[in-house]
């Protein structure tokens, strides 16, 4: 881990630390308290990371003995064109929510930053996506999108009556208008409160030097918003990683039609699961876990966000 | 700084309503205002709330029309003869057990989850040591490891832990998964905390768990609001643990249920949505509850 972590950097004491507690119980109630914590996810976190890698050489069905395979999964893996139709659809996803997703919230957010009646209500109608689960949403869509009974049998909706999901050119971008539809209220929400959060004092000194609200804007609002974009970011180019359960059940636990959908996980958990390949399904999944870790690092690097300090700037 | 923190606490809101208007322009609405921004963020509002609301209306209606309706009506319409007998169909089935699993599940992962967070989350905050560093690293890249990723060993481990099939085996998985944006957020709430605070509480000569009870876990309840509510909808609304940790039907928590009715149910469309509308419901109340607790809590801050 401390490979992947990046060194270490030796703990430069801030000049705001709290002093010792007395008694010497420092160490021990602060390893005590971690401790819960650290156990669990080791065990079902760190444990589980380094046993993918692992089981990638191994041959197993899922049921039976473990037995030793060598880098043959790998082989079959890397020179299969599936996994590589995977990892394009994969990052496919990944950049088109992110373009889409962003501006959207971006906007949503900057509504609701204001409190307000009208606001709160609306607010509360946005949230619902939310609430649904990606089964539910998916089952939801499904039926909806469907070209016999869903909404384009509504007159004047005709044009909606295409086969959305059967299609293979257009099944990817509608997962992507649903997936988006799902996560759009919660990045929205990230905006909002990040909004809420710049301090008055900032405008009211621009409004002294005679800021219009576009300079505001640009000047204020955009770079005072970077932790909350770095943050929303991040949530989304490695959640975009996870988009499992709503593809699974959009497309029938197939990922087509034909593989038209099937990103990553799907392909890991077809030949695990179904095809009893759990080897090989390592493999895949091997390469999700370098692709999650290598997007986490590249992000975080990007932003200094493990910086330990309070987040609020020009104050 | 007091005068800061006080016109923090105002906030944009309250100086709208105290001065609705004035020449300046600048007090009304803080951020930006103007027609620009009126047109783009109204505009993205409409289009929004339009496509929320219509396949949310279009589920509650599809859930009340009877299965020949269903095929006739305009899909849009009002249910010209509205019955509740999907519902009815839906309750005389299994539906009890997995909201009953669905609650167990949740709450025991919750629990479990909120309580590790906040013990690591003040820890971290508390120790500014490398190994507080690391540790908080590990689960800034725990936020990176995609569920799908390491499913396959936490199956092995499952199996092998002889929990494999049990409520249990949703459990430690989906806790263990909430912890790192848990402790994230918890930490980030945590150390807008004023150093004078913990100051205080060691001249009076308080330990870290007296610290942790009467000063931290107080002070942080709009956050551990937040996470509770934000990991119990991330558990309530999981699916692939459920799916691969567990087979037999009275084991199922809602989501898979959600796809056992679908196939139970098949081209019933009506019954189906009737399901999914009533594994929403427990959702809806709670944020209904909780909802100022939860935008409190994310919006919560301390200025320094």
């Amino acid at each position: 881990m401390a490979v992947v972590a990046g060194t270490p950097r030796p703990a430069a004491a801030p000049k705001t630390r709290p002093p010792t507690a007395p008694g010497g119980r420092r160490g021990l109630s602060g390893l005590l308290m971690a401790a819960p914590a650290l156990l669990l996810f080791t065990l079902f976190g760190l444990v589980p990371l380094g046993g993918v890698v692992v089981l990638s050489l191994t041959s197993w069905d899922g049921l039976g003995a473990i037995g030793w395979a060598g880098f043959g999964n790998w082989g079959g893996v890397l020179t299969d064109g599936a996994t590589w139709q995977a990892l394009w659809l994969t990052v496919k996803v990944m950049v088109i929510s992110w373009l889409v997703q962003t501006p959207v919230a971006l906007a949503l957010g900057l509504f609701q930053a204001p409190r307000g009646r009208t606001r709160a209500f609306l607010a509360v109608l946005w949230f619902l996506p939310l609430l649904l689960s990606a089964v539910a949403i998916g089952l939801t869509w499904q039926a909806l999108l469907d070209p016999s009974f869903g909404i384009g049998a509504t007159p004047g909706l005709h044009w909606l009556a295409e086969p959305l999901l059967g299609s293979p050119d257009l099944a990817l971008y509608t997962v992507i208008a649903v997936i988006a539809w799902q996560f759009v209220p919660f990045h929205a929400l990230l905006y909002q409160s990040g909004i809420r959060q710049i301090p008055v004092s900032l405008y009211e000194a621009a409004a002294i030097d005679g800021a219009g609200p576009v300079t505001r804007l640009l000047r204020i609002t955009l770079p005072q918003l970077k932790y909350t974009f770095v943050t929303s970011s991040t949530l989304m180019l490695v959640g975009s990683l996870t988009y499992f359960d709503l593809i699974f059940v959009l497309s029938g636990g197939t990922g087509g039609p034909g593989t038209a959908t099937r990103v990553l996980p799907l392909a890991m958990y077809i030949t695990g699961f179904q095809s009893h390949d759990m080897g090989r399904a390592s493999a895949i999944a091997t390469l999700l876990v370098v692709f999650g870790l290598g997007l986490s690092l590249f992000t975080t690097r990007l932003s200094g966000f493990t910086r330990m300090e309070s987040q609020q700037e020009g104050l | 700084m007091s005068t800061t923190v006080t016109k923090e606490r105002t906030g944009p809101g309250q100086q709208r309503a105290v001065q609705p208007r004035t020449p300046a322009g600048a007090r009304r609405r803080p951020w930006i205002s103007g027609a620009p921004r009126r047109a783009l963020t109204g505009g993205a509002a409409l289009v929004w709330t339009a496509l929320v609301v219509v396949p949310v209306y279009w589920l509650v209606v599809t859930s009340l029309r009877s299965r020949t309706d269903f095929t006739t009506d305009s899909p849009l319409a009002l249910p010209g003869r509205p019955t509740l007998d999907n519902y009815k169909t839906v309750l005389d089935g299994d539906f009890a057990t997995y909201l009953l699993n669905s609650v167990v599940v949740t709450v025991g992962a919750v629990v479990l989850t909120v309580a590790a967070a906040l013990m690591a989350s003040f820890s971290i905050v508390r120790y500014t040591n490398s190994w507080s560093r690391l540790s908080f690293r590990m689960y800034l890249l725990g936020l990176a490891i995609p569920l799908q990723a390491v499913i396959i060993p936490v199956y092995l481990l499952i199996i092998r832990m002889d929990m494999y099939d049990s409520l249990l085996a949703i459990v430690l998985p989906s806790a263990a998964f909430a912890l790192p944006i848990t402790v994230m957020i918890l930490v980030s709430f945590l150390r807008d905390i004023p150093r004078s605070l913990f100051e205080a509480m060691i001249v009076d000569g308080a330990g870290d768990w007296r610290m942790l009870f009467s000063l931290v876990a107080p002070m942080a309840r709009p956050a551990l609001m937040t996470v509770a509510v934000y990991d119990g909808l991330q558990v309530w609304n999981g699916f692939l643990f459920p799916l691969i940790l567990t087979q037999s039907g009275d084991k199922a928590v809602l989501p898979l249920a959600l796809t056992l009715y679908r196939g139970q149910f098949g081209i019933d469309v009506p019954a189906t949505m009737a399901a999914v509308v009533l594994s929403t419901l427990p959702m809806l109340a709670v944020f209904l509850l909780a909802k100022r607790q939860l935008v409190a809590g994310l919006t919560a801050g301390f200025s320094k």
